[in-house]
């Protein structure tokens, strides 16, 4: 008691100074607590919405479904081009603090390799940082085990089941097939211009080349997506919601893939081109350019070893021989112009010239290749025989405009439209096309003595084998033009509706029969008694060609002798065919390069392709080459 | 019989502040209906925060009972203590994370500067006590050595949580104590003039979760991603929560410290505006009561030591709560009986064992 009142004394002062600091914490406190309130009213109340789509953002991630690609057969449904499922380890770089250590780590479970890693570093730069990025394709089931194994040492990467492409029958066709790669930024921006840049999330290879090039969005199916909940480590926790993806459409094509290795068979180790077409409906049924390559390298990017093993090869088998390579025709250039002169009014089938074995223009000798000439040709035999004066005579007369006018009618010199991309145009010449391609005035003139061996399928002359065989089946079908096309009809996967692809004729152009029959006729003199006649001996069937040979070299005067020339030099090797005769259901056109005589090397391929073709089996004996003397 | 269990009944609860104990054994209870929900999914703490919970309780008790003459003779020796073992910390502390916090046993670890937090506001109410009839100008000046020492060495660990609570709790005796308004005023003056200096003396990472805090998103994978995510957490939490145990960014482990420090986003998001508003009122409540009881105190001991700690208590929710939801730098400050962890909830219970000695031994003084 006594405590208490002295202190009541001692320090009423103190005290009340003592309260008022009390009431002042209270107030103090009561200020600091309504601020935390308020603080939680604004997050809570005010910024809730926010707040709430950045915790669905954190915790929903959207992944795309990759479809499976659309699968290729050809004609016979035999597979070309399919899919098969791998395992791939694959890293997500924005939830992966140390990359090179994670890396590290990876490589003593799982063997990756300097190209791996340089593979990695391309796709990072390219800043997908956010997407999960392949560090090893095609695990092992003991990789994957080992993995799984200490897959908690390594948050952010994945492995994940990932379809490849695959090309069962490697090489064959690969120049019609094409191939898939890695998508780069090019090929990004034809994806955003075709406004399919949603479609292409979660999709990380495109078509390159070939059909796979052309076909892409229909190949490529509608991409699915899945709503999935993960946890701040990036972890998946469960689906939320699920659109399945739709696989892509099938590809059937017009090409006979069994065709197609007997004739890529019968090249060798040649470098040519051939291309078959069904010249009732234009559906290509070959298409070889020699050599060819595995497109099954391509898929992952292609290691460098092979790529400078197919870039540094002199064959450039890189090259699509049927589509770009550009040669002058030869002699097989000569039923197209005879067909012209009929059609022309230029020629009849009975007019006949006298050749002495050269054809002189403005003091000008041309050859002929016969020494002392062929002595009377018609029309007839100047095809048979290949006789180079008759056609120096028709050029002549016929002069560059209206042989121009005819051939490009015939497709020469422009693209087919054949559903793959990248085809050269050649050369039509033409005094327009000299004036577009060159630029001095003396050098755009074109001058009468340059129309002679137009003539003869050589000068400017300069195809691609597509044209070649676009025109023999165009004459072979009397005139009834079609686009070389090698997909027959496309399948949507899910409905299961085929879409054909033509047949719809190009331009039915206006050759009286009797003209084409005349030709027909004479192309198959040249099958039975001409320059075609050793290699289609024997043969089950009627069949029309015709033998040319392509100058690579100028002989400037001298005899031509093969084997005093360079390989690179020697003539190209041409034929051209349809067979049957009366109903063709196949023409073709074939190249050998610096094969020589086109009868020599070219024939006996065209022979084995018809009759493998026609009657399923190979002609006896086939040989690659025999030494007939022609042209 | 019955009397004689009576008689215990009443001995037992002689010395607990009803309404106190009511407020706490309520948080405790929220806490860990909180802590479950934070930890069940991999490792449920539950059982280990009860038992934490049971020997806080027995603390509580342990310390209500003890009249405050006794509790003061306890500053000295404690406050002696804990400096010898902080200068032994300096000198011989383990380093974790860079921070030399922790003392070696040999058999287990301590961390002293946790005893401090009551030590130091002791070892002041009962040197502000003993003069409190000739106190002098002086008196502040030795006070505010006697805390400036401990607060150093604590801050030097560096412990930026604990020198702060350690501080605050000292300051409040010397405030309580009666300070010169014209020495805070001075304090508080130089204060904001040696800031930049103060700056200068910040450990990186203290310095960085200052920027963060101004603008989190500058490091949203580093120091920023805890204000971010506990921001989110409390943000998507709405009015009334997501309810218990469904608070995604809880469960989906975006909230670091979900169980400790930062419980109150697992708090904020599953209850919501709600649930924060009834928590603040809480400890409103519990704070309010601790004033009054220091108001009504009857000695100067009991006065600003209940004043330091129920202001120390304050501290933590507003430094917790306001870190957590982003309005204050990211210290290591629990949230008073709900955070996970025993030691924090000893001293609190330590802390609220006091505020009750001070109420029960008022009439005892009296008589």
């Amino acid at each position: 008691m006594l405590a208490r009142q002295s202190s009541l004394h001692a320090s009423d002062r103190e005290l009340a100074r003592f309260h008022f600091r009390v009431v002042l914490a209270a107030v103090a406190v009561l200020a600091a607590l309504s601020l935390l309130g308020a603080r939680f009213f604004y997050l809570q109340v005010v910024q809730h919405d926010y707040y709430s789509t950045r915790a669905e953002d954190n915790r929903i991630s959207v992944v795309p479904i990759v479809p499976n690609r659309g699968v290729i057969v050809d004609r016979a449904g035999i597979v070309l081009a399919r899919n098969y499922s791998a395992f791939t380890l694959e890293i997500t770089p924005s939830k992966v603090d140390d990359l090179e250590a994670t890396i590290d780590g990876l490589g003593k479970l799982i063997e990756i390799e300097a190209k791996d890693r340089r593979r990695f570093r391309k796709l990072l730069d390219e800043g997908k940082t956010f997407e999960s990025l392949p560090i090893r394709t095609r695990l092992t089931e003991e990789e994957v085990a080992r993995f799984a194994a200490n897959r908690y040492l390594f948050p952010g990467v994945e492995v994940k089941a990932r379809l490849f492409r695959q090309y069962p029958l490697g090489s064959t066709a690969s120049h019609a097939i094409g191939y898939i790669n890695r998508i780069n930024k090019r090929d990004l921006e034809k994806i955003a211009e075709s406004e399919e840049a949603a479609n292409y999330k979660g999709t990380d290879h495109i078509g390159k080349t070939g059909l796979e090039q052309k076909y892409e969005f229909a190949l490529h199916g509608e991409t699915g997506y899945e709503q999935v909940e993960i946890d701040a480590g990036g972890r998946a926790i469960r689906s939320l919601s699920r659109t399945p993806p739709v696989q892509g459409s099938h590809l059937t094509l017009t090409l006979d893939v069994k065709l197609q290795e007997v004739a890529e068979e019968a090249f060798g180790d040649r470098r040519g081109a051939l291309v078959a077409i069904e010249p009732s409906t234009g559906g290509i049924l070959a298409l070889v350019s020699s050599p060819t390559f595995d497109p099954n390298l391509f898929i992952d990017g292609i290691r460098n070893e092979d790529w400078d093993v197919l870039n540094k090869s002199r064959d450039r088998p890189m090259l699509n021989r049927a589509l770009n390579g550009t040669y002058p025709p030869g002699s097989t250039f000569k039923p197209f112009m005879a067909l012209a002169g009929l059609e022309t009014g230029r020629r009849t089938a009975g007019q006949s010239i006298s050749d002495p074995g050269f054809f002189n223009f403005g003091g000008h000798h041309f050859r002929d290749d016969k020494v002392g000439g062929h002595g009377t040709v018609d029309m007839y035999k100047s095809i048979v025989q290949s006789c180079d004066t008759y056609y120096y005579q028709l050029a002549t007369d016929m002069g560059i405009d209206a042989i121009a006018g005819f051939m490009g009618q015939l497709g020469f010199g422009q693209r087919t439209g054949v559903d793959i991309e990248g085809e050269s145009e050649g050369v039509l010449p033409s005094p327009e096309w000299k004036k577009r391609r060159f630029r001095r005035p003396e050098q755009q003139k074109w001058y009468a003595g340059e129309t002679v061996s137009i003539g003869i399928g050589q000068g400017y002359n300069s195809y691609t084998p597509i044209q070649l065989a676009q025109a023999t089946a165009t004459v072979a079908n009397k005139g009834v033009m079609f686009r070389p096309h090698l997909v027959k009809y496309i399948t949507d996967s899910r409905t299961g509706e085929k879409t054909m692809i033509e047949p719809e004729p190009l331009r039915r152009l206006p050759w009286k029969p009797q003209h084409v029959e005349t030709i027909k006729n004479a192309m198959i003199g040249v099958n039975t008694q001409g320059t075609g006649a050793r290699a289609f001996a024997g043969a089950g069937y009627t069949s029309g060609g015709k033998t040319g040979t392509a100058q690579v070299y100028s002989l400037k005067g001298s005899t031509y002798k093969e084997s005093a020339i360079r390989k690179e030099l020697r003539d190209h090797a041409l034929f051209i065919a349809f067979a049957p005769a009366d109903e063709p259901k196949i023409a073709l056109a074939v190249i050998v390069e610096n094969g020589g005589f086109g009868a020599q090397s070219a024939a006996p391929i065209a022979r084995m392709v018809i009759d493998y073709y026609l009657l399923g089996k190979l002609p006896k004996g086939a040989a690659a080459e025999d030494d007939v003397k022609e042209d | 019989m019955h009397e004689f269990l009576a008689r215990v009944w009443r001995g037992l609860v002689a010395h607990v502040d009803a309404p106190l104990l009511l407020i706490t054994l309520t948080l405790m209870a929220v806490g860990l209906t909180t802590v479950y929900s934070a930890t069940y999914d991999a490792n449920s703490h539950l059982l280990a925060q009860m038992l934490n919970m049971a020997i806080g309780l027995c603390a509580m008790w342990t310390v209500a009972q003890v009249p405050p003459q006794k509790l003061m003779r306890f500053g000295v020796p404690l406050y002696l203590v804990g400096v010898v073992l902080l200068i032994l910390v300096f000198f011989f502390g383990i380093k974790v994370n860079g921070a030399r916090r922790w003392l070696s046993l040999g058999f287990t670890r301590i961390q002293p500067s946790e005893v401090l937090k009551i030590a130091v506001p002791l070892m002041l109410a009962w040197y502000f006590h003993k003069n409190e009839a000739v106190l002098k100008f002086r008196h502040y000046v030795v006070a505010s050595l006697l805390l400036l020492v401990p607060f150093a060495l604590i801050a030097k660990q560096p412990d930026l949580g604990t020198a702060i609570l350690v501080g605050a709790a000292g300051f409040y005796v010397i405030f309580f104590a009666g300070l010169p308004w014209r020495v805070i005023g001075g304090l508080l003056a130089i204060a904001s003039a040696a800031t930049p200096f103060a700056w200068g003396m910040l450990h990186d990472y203290q310095r960085k979760r200052i920027l963060t805090l101004v603008d989190p998103t500058t490091d949203p994978l580093g120091s920023g991603y805890h204000i971010i995510q506990s921001t989110i957490a409390i943000g998507s939490g709405g009015k009334v929560g997501k309810g218990w145990l469904a608070g995604t960014q809880t469960h989906l482990e975006f909230i670091p410290e979900r169980h400790t420090d930062f419980i109150l986003a697992v708090f904020s998001e599953e209850r919501g505006l709600l649930g924060n508003g009834i928590l603040l009122l809480l400890y409103l409540l519990m704070i309010g009561r601790g004033l009054m009881i220091a108001a009504r105190a009857s000695t100067l001991f009991g006065r600003v030591m209940a004043g330091s700690v129920t202001l120390s208590l304050f501290t933590y929710v507003f430094v917790n709560m306001g870190m957590v939801s982003g309005i204050l730098p990211v210290v290591g400050v629990p949230l008073p009986f709900m955070s996970y962890g025993g030691t924090a909830l000893v001293t609190l219970s330590v802390g609220i064992g006091i505020l009750m000695s001070i109420n029960t031994h008022r009439m005892l003084v009296r008589s």
